[in-house]
């Protein structure tokens, strides 16, 4: 059997973003014994990609801006499938959560009194976004960092985590990885684990999302018996770089919008004025005169519908694009050139400046973007428990993308960034209290531990067998093709047979050279998350038979007012039919799905939708 | 020299239809249609080699994009470190022509026509494997920075929820927030790129930026002046402008950050009375009782955290340096990017910015 080095803490955080460092910070501040386990570097986390900014209701710009109304843009841009009461908590506590940053040294753009800047963005009724220019992932997660480092949490830099422990009663107690410099497996065991991975984008071809998007944590937690709700909703953002196809799929802030850019298509039209869907009619400008004086004065008109949520404007994108008028890489125009100041553009977007100046060679202040739908944010994940974050298993926390609930069917902008300082706190506290509750020595099962190594290490002795790269391009390829931004039933099917087939293909990989820093190798050990959380959509997909937010189908165009009463919830069947998945993990043939009724909103909240207009 | 550098990855002012080729037809050869010979450094800390790969080109590739489908067709265990591919995460930092750039902004069709294509790791760190270093000198350094210390909020600030600081303020901290830790600066500081004893003393552009970010921090108090000399080895930093000719983020670490500590330092080590001066005067800073109560006999030392951060062996003591036998940027068949032929500094007298080789 293979060698393996042992840790032991209180709280184990899986994943150094947004959401796992506020997490560690709010454990060690509670004085638990807490470490950060990582698959990259410090600070490379997806988080470091958000751009236009950081929802919160600070009332900074628009004093008539307070929770509520936050709340109830967030419930309405996730088409009322959102777990209510962690939109609630999200809208009351992320205030807090920013000013605290700036406690521990971030620097937002300021307003002209001295606080906070906020920006506008699709689906929020007023300015809410701090911001530090089109950089706030960064600002958000170099000040984390730093406080975590500050705080003298333990991290423990590029460990891919293979699977969550646990221990005779089933509660989570640990978990088993490798080192990726050195190849060496690693478990730690701890009272409570939380997971906060992020999301899922590389099952596509075209996506915003780092490699290390690969649903590590959803997979896990659903083989540990976490159960999983909304997967079939993903979020395809607007705006991606269509050109040149090695960037295809690289973020294009919705700031660029929210400061005043519009989209065209090739005859020129602002096309967005011919999408407004009804739920949304009441407050968007019916004309481009009407828009333009909003941007200046929100009183002065009502907002453009280039601010519409973003499934609204993916979906018109590419209607634009298959009706043949979109731009000559497939795309359509994005155009701020027009619309602004070459300084200003520089200064309030200059990572877009420079993204498109060096890997397009276009200047986006004298010229149009060409932008389209790329694969961007998984609002489905692991079903916690809005107040503790806790999930189904004991011992088991999740936060961030992971988690499922908080935005519905659609997120919009800027909450993404909110969602991890306030779930990545109470995920901390949740673990800690957990933590200190759990009594007696923590056991993990040595079983699962070698049979997690033994399955890890086994496409080394394997010649001859499938190339793990191409696996994973087929995987993207069947997930772009099939189970992308407009589906149907039929596909959607076709897409879970080849699912299954892949994961056979799967079974059989070899892998060339050493366990140091060997990229093929590490494929193998992330194509079990990828296959896990491609079934999980595919399958979400199939069932919701409807379209709501993220979720698109051609064949049931329309949303269906009692599909908006449940979630899909995705669970493991025990000994489906005894044949393992890849690496020794359950096979995907075992995942099954429910519908189950969605928490029943209070009264008083509910009256909130009434109110408005 | 800043603009050659900056030109490897810019574009000539090609626009979005392809005109890139076109406009700059010379550099069609990495362009689509073609083969790109991509010579990439095998090997790890006891040794290795150079070995070439021929690829097909396609259209608007990165260096990261070529390296990727090496792994997929040709050699799957090619190590290779990158996250984001879109110049935000710093991840994939490398030494291309003997330059040191992110893969992930250099784009093919930038580097010299026809030419094979080096790629080598960092040199100032040890190789963990082919193209990737073990960067954890900078973590470690990084714990050593005392870290942000706010002045109490104003009653004013206390009930409009949060400080107040005017944009001009922030904006200088800002510069050098925009940095992604993606330590080219570090790989071409002379100070520690060919001096390995100097790590210990010495914290190197990057973090010279960020005690620059805290000093010039409307809010921090801390007083990092003799730190930065006595620990930090300011001194030893001859202001070549190295690190800024390579920075991705085009920070201007020794004009901004680097030059004004030196000052500020010089200032306090020199003249303690213009030194209360300018705390008393410090608008923004601190009040002289905090001054006083930061002052450095007391402040920022005190506040050292003991982190540990795992992963790879400790940089200086752990693994030995590449001598240049099996250094890749001391060796091989193609002398473009040997030691001392390149653009970088090689010894304590770096180059004149202008030798650098257009690209």
């Amino acid at each position: 059997m293979t060698d393996y080095e042992t840790h032991d803490f209180d709280v184990i955080i899986v994943g150094a973003g947004g959401a796992g460092l506020r997490a560690a910070i709010e454990a060690r501040a509670r004085g638990l014994r807490t470490a950060l386990v990582c698959k990259s570097l410090l600070g490379k986390a997806h988080t470091v990609m958000a751009e236009g900014g950081v929802a919160a209701a600070l009332g900074n710009v628009y004093s008539e801006d307070n929770w509520k109304v936050h709340f109830r843009d967030t419930m309405r841009g996730g088409k009322m499938l959102n777990n209510w009461r962690m939109a609630q908590l999200h809208a009351q506590e992320s205030p807090d959560r920013v000013r605290e940053l700036e406690d521990w040294g971030a620097l937002f753009d300021r307003t002209k009194t001295g606080l906070i800047l906020q920006r506008d963005f699709g689906g929020h009724r007023y300015a809410r976004l701090a911001h530090v220019g089109d950089r706030t992932g960064l600002e958000l997660i170099r000040t984390l960092q730093q406080k975590a480092v500050a705080d003298g949490i333990e991290v423990f830099m590029e460990v891919k985590v293979l699977r969550l422990l646990r221990d005779a009663d089933g509660a989570v107690s640990g978990v088993v990885g490798y080192w990726r410099p050195s190849g060496e497996f690693v478990v730690f065991t701890a009272k409570a684990v939380v997971v906060a991975t992020g999301g899922v984008g590389k099952s596509w071809m075209y996506t915003s999302n780092s490699w290390e998007s690969t649903g590590d944590g959803h997979a896990m937690s659903l083989w540990a018996g976490a159960d999983v709700i909304d997967m079939e909703c993903v979020q395809f953002h607007p705006t991606g770089m269509v050109w040149p196809l090695s960037v295809r799929g690289i973020l294009v802030t919705e700031g660029v919008r929210g400061d005043g850019g519009v989209l065209r298509n090739s005859e020129g039209t602002r096309f967005m004025f011919d999408y407004i869907p009804p739920m949304f009619a009441a407050e968007t400008a019916s004309t481009e005169e009407e828009g333009d004086k909003w941007y200046d004065d929100h009183t002065a008109g009502r907002r453009p519908p280039e601010l519409l949520p973003r499934d609204e404007v993916a979906r018109s994108i590419n209607s634009e694009v298959k009706a043949g008028r979109g731009s000559p890489h497939g795309g359509v125009f994005l155009d701020i050139a027009t619309r602004r100041s070459a300084e200003d553009i520089r200064r309030r977007l200059p990572s877009m400046y420079h993204q498109f100046k060096e890997l397009a060679g276009v200047d986006i202040t004298a010229e149009a973007m060409e932008v389209g739908p790329t694969c961007h944010y998984i609002m489905g994940g692991v079903r916690v428990d809005a107040d503790s974050a806790a999930t189904t298993v004991a011992g088991l926390f999740a936060a961030g993308e992971v988690a499922g609930g908080m935005h519905g069917a659609n997120r919009l902008g800027g909450n993404s960034l909110s969602d991890l300082l306030v779930f990545g706190r109470r995920a901390g506290i949740g673990a800690s209290e957990f933590a200190s509750g759990r009594t007696g020595t923590v056991h993990v099962d040595e079983g699962e531990i070698e049979a997690a190594i033994e399955a890890a290490i086994a496409p080394f002795s394997l010649e001859g067998g499938e190339n793990p790269y191409d696996i994973h391009h087929e995987l993207q390829a069947t997930m772009q093709s099939l189970v992308g931004i407009i589906r149907t039933g039929s596909e959607l099917e076709e897409a879970l047979e080849k699912l299954e087939k892949l994961e056979e293909r799967a079974t059989r990989v070899s892998v060339a050279g050493g366990r140091r820093y060997n990229p093929g190798w590490n494929l193998t050990t992330d194509l079990p998350s990828m296959l896990t959380v491609s079934k999980l959509t595919a399958q979400g997909a199939l069932n919701r038979k409807e379209s709501r937010g993220g979720h698109t189908r051609d064949d049931y165009p329309k949303p269906v007012a009692e599909m908006g009463e449940v979630n899909f919830v995705q669970r493991i069947t025990a000994e489906a039919d005894g044949e393992p998945g890849v690496g020794g993990t359950p096979s995907i043939r075992s995942i099954s799905v429910t519908p189950e009724p969605i928490l029943v909103m209070p009264d008083d909240l509910k009256a909130l939708f009434e109110e408005a207009t | 020299m800043s603009e050659e550098l900056n030109g490897t990855v810019g574009t000539n002012g090609a626009s979005a239809n392809g005109a890139a080729h076109a406009a700059n037809g010379a550099n069609g050869a990495n362009g689509a249609g073609d083969q790109v010979t991509m010579r990439l450094w095998r090997g790890d800390a006891t040794g290795g080699e150079f070995a070439e790969y021929v690829m097909p080109s396609q259209e608007g590739e990165v260096v990261l994009d070529v390296i990727h489908r090496v792994q997929a067709t040709q050699a799957p265990d090619l190590a290779c470190r990158w996250n984001c591919k879109a110049g935000k995460c710093g991840s994939c930092s490398a030494e291309i022509n003997g330059r040191p750039a992110l893969m992930c902004m250099t784009r093919m069709d930038t580097l010299p026509p026809g030419e094979t294509v080096t790629v080598a790791p960092m040199r100032t760190f040890p190789i963990l494997r082919d193209l990737v270093t073990d960067v954890s000198y900078n973590y470690e350094v990084a714990k050593r920075i005392p870290p942000f210390n706010p002045r109490a909020k104003t009653e004013d600030e206390v009930e409009a929820g949060g400080y107040r600081m005017q944009q001009i303020d922030v904006e200088r901290s800002q510069e050098f927030r925009k940095c992604i830790e993606c330590y080219l600066c570090q790989d071409v500081c002379h100070v520690i790129r060919d001096h390995e004893e100097n790590k210990t003393a010495f914290a190197g552009p990057r973090f010279f930026a960020r005690s620059a970010e805290l000093e010039m921090h409307p809010l921090d108090v801390n007083d990092r002046r003799q730190l930065l000399q006595q620990e930090q080895g300011l001194g030893k930093c001859n202001i070549t402008k190295c690190c800024t000719e390579v920075c991705p983020e085009h920070i201007k670490i020794t004009d901004n950050a680097i030059i004004p500590l030196k000052e500020r330092a010089v200032d306090a080590k020199y003249d303690p009375v213009a030194w209360l001066g300018r705390k008393i005067l410090n608008r923004t800073k601190r009040t002289p009782a905090e001054a006083a109560a930061n002052s450095p006999a007391t402040g920022p030392a005190a506040v050292q955290p003991a982190v540990a951060v795992h992963g790879v062996p400790l940089a200086v003591e752990a693994l030995p340096v590449p001598t240049n036998g099996s250094s890749p940027t001391g060796s091989g068949s193609n002398g473009s990017t040997a030691h001392g032929d390149g653009p970088l500094p090689t010894s304590d007298e770096a180059p004149a910015a202008e030798d650098a080789p257009a690209s």
